[in-house]
């Protein structure tokens, strides 16, 4: 922490800080010049909410902290405070991101473009601390925007980024970033730390325009309404995830311009994907032993690449097929659990299953699921080896089974 | 494909959904006992229901299982055998809070169909309150007073039983009357009820009703919005905030008229509404300030003028006018249109004074539900009266 505030740099030079994931997302906060925050305690989200209460109150972050008597009202402080023209920031983990549901479930509809961080946690029973993604992803239908992070600089410059595709007016909907609980909420590393300028430059003020909450601009928010207006109004949250990612290739265009610093595709990541026979798809930090990994299988001469989804809603649904239809067999990496669905998969191998069936792809390579890392529970390198030599033999024909579980005693 | 039966229950909610739900099954369940299957449902969209404001129950019955599923395929009827409408002031129209303009009483009745009211009043009163139809249909008029009760009692006057007297007297293919006997019997193990039942239907008659009769207004409706042409984040424009009134007389300009909402007017959610004595108001601001509503629009003289746009003639203002006959509250029956009652009297006094002395003296009972202790006892016997005639 001391090193952190120590190290923030003065306005007009761009200077390296070390860093966890968490005060990285802080950071952001106090660049973005968010007005108002709240926090709730839970693990491992509540580091967050200590960085930024000490920048509060070390005077160098001005903004409206509250810390709510629980997840639910901290999420609708922010709901009205962002409804009033604030630009707001909250954030939660595991059970207590669930217990802000009802919050969570009305805020994409009356269009605040509300940031969250998510440190993903194990969702109770039993309490763990350790990381899986089935938190966040409870909200996948209900209008947010959903990115997970791999390091601590993708988690400041993503956090930019979301402020501002989530308050372009085109889009006003919530977004949540993903940062893994432990392996990046905890862990520090060298981040550069982008200048107040820069931001200005990429980061227009919230505006909220027409649906400001305000006595000169007297409008009621979330009537009732029944079966007349329904549809009209879901149909147009449908619209707004529409027009998303046209709004995050332009960010993402705008932030290499501004900050210098390249994203590449900004929907996945593809790492050794060029002359791939397999590849394994994940999200966040699965990628560090999954990279270590196939650069050692390639020492071997398998040819095996890694496909890092960020951006999980809106769901970059053709882009991934096209490029998935290269390979000859694909794994995902699910750090989560769906009981109970097709082919009792995880959220991403039946998305990214559900994606692939499409008519304008021809060729459908096998899609296997590894169910692994839950709990926080780490994924080795050779997990992910053994990962790899599954896809060969499905690549090669071989009778797979649709899901497996990896790292589990048996 | 068998025969479907329909028929359409229009209430004043909570005041009547007992009454409403009792008719409706009762028709089902008579029409079971000649083997034809039925549903009886409320309209999901009246509920949560407000005070008098006008919801609807509906019995449909068919003479098969297969015909059954062709009525019960859709949301509700598009069109009915039958209308009852159990509180006559509702033949203004019926303008529910689900949804959206005023929709003529007899709007689903089907060609030669039968509209049956409860009232006390006589056909020719009716008819210039039911809006015209293209197609010619009947009008049955049961004799009584709308029966009000309240959410927890239920006042047993007999009207649910006269009803299904009286669909077994119009519309024998879908009930007779020997079943609804049974069912009364099997229900309620009532004689009398079973002689209301059997008077009514020996009473009610039908008259036919032709395109040229009737209201020639155009009932009030308006469009609803396009996805791409609504505000998002669900959110509407409040109403704007209103204006100084105009002084028909002297064109003097003062006072103040909130505006109010352009969609919503409560035309057929009262019952009954205030009339005002302007001469005699000493100006206390009591109704302005207790009205529910915020119906009483400011005069430039700084009267107090309710206004039919907004008013859901719950009798506030009546009660807590500390003036005698100041404010009155009368049967909706009594009006022919919702204008203003200030400008008239500035027009003329003489005539609005008149007018007012007649409305006062000759009003209609008024109904608005369980208001006081002793109501019911003194209504049922006259109720029973009524029934037992013939
Ligand atoms: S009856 Fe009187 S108090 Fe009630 S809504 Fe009408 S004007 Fe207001
Ligand atoms: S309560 Fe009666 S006396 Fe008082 S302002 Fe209203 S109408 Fe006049």
């Amino acid at each position: 922490m001391a090193q952190m505030t120590a190290t923030l740099p003065e306005r007009g030079t761009e200077e390296t800080a070390l860093i966890t994931g968490s005060e990285a997302i802080a950071v952001a906060c106090k660049l973005a010049d968010v007005d108002v925050i709240t926090a709730y305690p839970i693990r491992p989200y509540d580091t967050v909410m200590q960085y930024v209460a000490k920048l509060v109150a070390n005077g160098e972050f001005d903004c409206e902290y509250i810390v709510a008597e629980g997840e639910h009202s901290q999420f609708e402080i922010v709901k009205h405070a962002s409804a009033c023209g604030a630009r707001v920031f909250t954030g939660s983990s595991g059970v207590g991101w669930m217990y802000a549901m009802e919050a969570l479930t009305v805020t994409p509809a009356l269009r605040i473009p509300m940031i969250a961080m998510v440190g993903n946690r194990a969702l109770d029973d039993p309490g763990a601390f350790g990381v899986e993604h089935n938190d966040a992803l409870t909200v996948r239908d209900l209008g947010w925007m959903l990115v997970w992070v791999d390091t601590a600089q993708e988690a400041l410059d993503t956090a930019l980024i979301a402020y501002r595709v989530a308050e372009d007016r085109r889009i006003f909907l919530p977004c949540g970033i993903s940062c893994d609980g432990a392996f990046l909420t905890h862990s520090q590393a060298m981040v550069k730390i982008p200048t107040q300028d820069q931001v200005n430059k990429f980061l227009p003020r919230y505006n909220r325009a027409d649906l400001l909450l305000h006595p000169d601009n007297p409008i009621t928010v979330a009537p009732q309404a029944n079966e007349d207006w329904v549809m009209e109004i879901r149909r147009q949250n449908y619209a707004a995830m529409e027009r998303v990612p046209g709004v995050i290739r332009e960010a993402y265009a705008d932030f290499e311009r501004i900050f210098g610093r390249k994203y590449g595709n900004p929907f996945f990541e593809e790492y050794e994907t060029a002359d791939a026979d397999v590849v394994i798809m994940g999200m966040g930090t699965l990628s560090m032993p999954t990279r270590v990994a196939i650069r050692k299988l390639r020492s071997e001469g398998k040819k095996v690449g890694m496909v890092r989804l960020r951006w999980f809603r809106p769901f970059p649904a053709e882009e991934l097929a096209k490029c998935l239809s290269r390979f000859k067999a694909v794994g995902v990496l699910d750090r989560d659990f769906s009981f109970g669905s097709p082919y009792m998969s995880g959220v991403v191998a039946t998305e990214t299953r559900a994606a692939l069936y499409t008519d304008t792809i021809s060729k459908h390579p096998p899609v296997l699921n590894f169910i692994g890392g839950l709990g926080g529970r780490e994924v080795t390198v050779p997990d992910v080896e053994k990962i790899a030599h599954e896809l060969y033999e499905a690549a090669e024909g071989k009778k797979k089974p649709a899901t497996q579980w990896i790292g589990l005693r048996e | 494909m068998g025969r479907l039966f329909a028929v359409e229950i229009v209430y004043r909610g909570i005041f009547q959904k007992t009454l409403a739900k009792n008719i409706s099954r009762g028709i089902v369940l008579a029409a079971s006992l000649e083997g034809k299957p039925g549903t009886s449902f409320g309209r999901y969209g009246d509920s949560p229901e407000r005070n008098g404001i006008p919801a609807k129950y509906f019995a449909i019955v068919a003479t098969d299982d297969l015909t059954l599923e062709e009525g019960m395929a859709k949301y509700e009827p598009k069109e009915v055998d039958i209308t009852v409408c159990v509180d006559d002031t509702l033949c203004k129209g019926v303008e529910s809070w689900a949804w959206y303009g005023l929709q003529p009483i007899n709007r689903l009745t089907k060609a030669g169909g039968t509209l049956i009211v409860t009232s006390k009043e006589p056909p020719e009163k009716l008819m210039p309150m039911i809006h015209q139809k293209q197609d010619p249909y009947k009008l049955a008029v049961l004799k009584g007073i709308p029966s009000f009760s309240g959410l927890w009692v239920y006042k047993d006057d007999h009207t649910d039983v006269r009803i299904l007297g009286a669909i077994a007297k119009l519309l024998p293919d879908m009930l007779k009357l020997d079943s609804v006997k049974q069912f009364i019997l099997h229900e309620w193990n009532d004689a009398v009820k079973v002689q209301s039942a059997t008077n009514s239907y020996n009473r009610i008659t039908a008259q036919n009703v032709s395109p040229s009769q009737g209201n020639p207004e155009k009932p009030f409706q308006f469009e609803l919005l396009k996805w791409h042409e609504m505000r998002d984040g669900v959110s509407i424009p409040c109403i704007a905030p209103g204006h100084k009134m105009d002084d028909p007389a002297t064109h003097a300009t003062g006072g103040f008229q909130p505006a109010r909402n352009p969609t919503f007017k409560k035309w057929s959610t009262r019952t009954m509404r205030p009339v005002i004595d302007f001469d005699t108001c000493i100006k206390c601001t009591l109704c302005w300030l207790q009205c529910p509503d915020s119906c009483f629009d400011v005069t430039p003289e700084g009267l107090y003028d309710a206004n039919m746009e907004a008013c859901c003639g719950c009798g506030v203002c009546e009660a807590v006018c500390p003036v005698k006959d100041c404010v009155t509250m009368v049967n909706e029956v009594a009006f022919k249109d919702n204008s203003s009652q200030w400008e008239a009297w500035r027009k003329n006094k003489d005539t609005y004074n008149t007018w007012l002395k007649g409305t006062i003296a000759n009003k209609a009972d008024r109904s608005h539900g369980f208001r006081y202790k002793g109501q019911y006892e003194e209504q049922t016997p006259e109720m029973l009266e009524i029934a037992k005639s013939s």
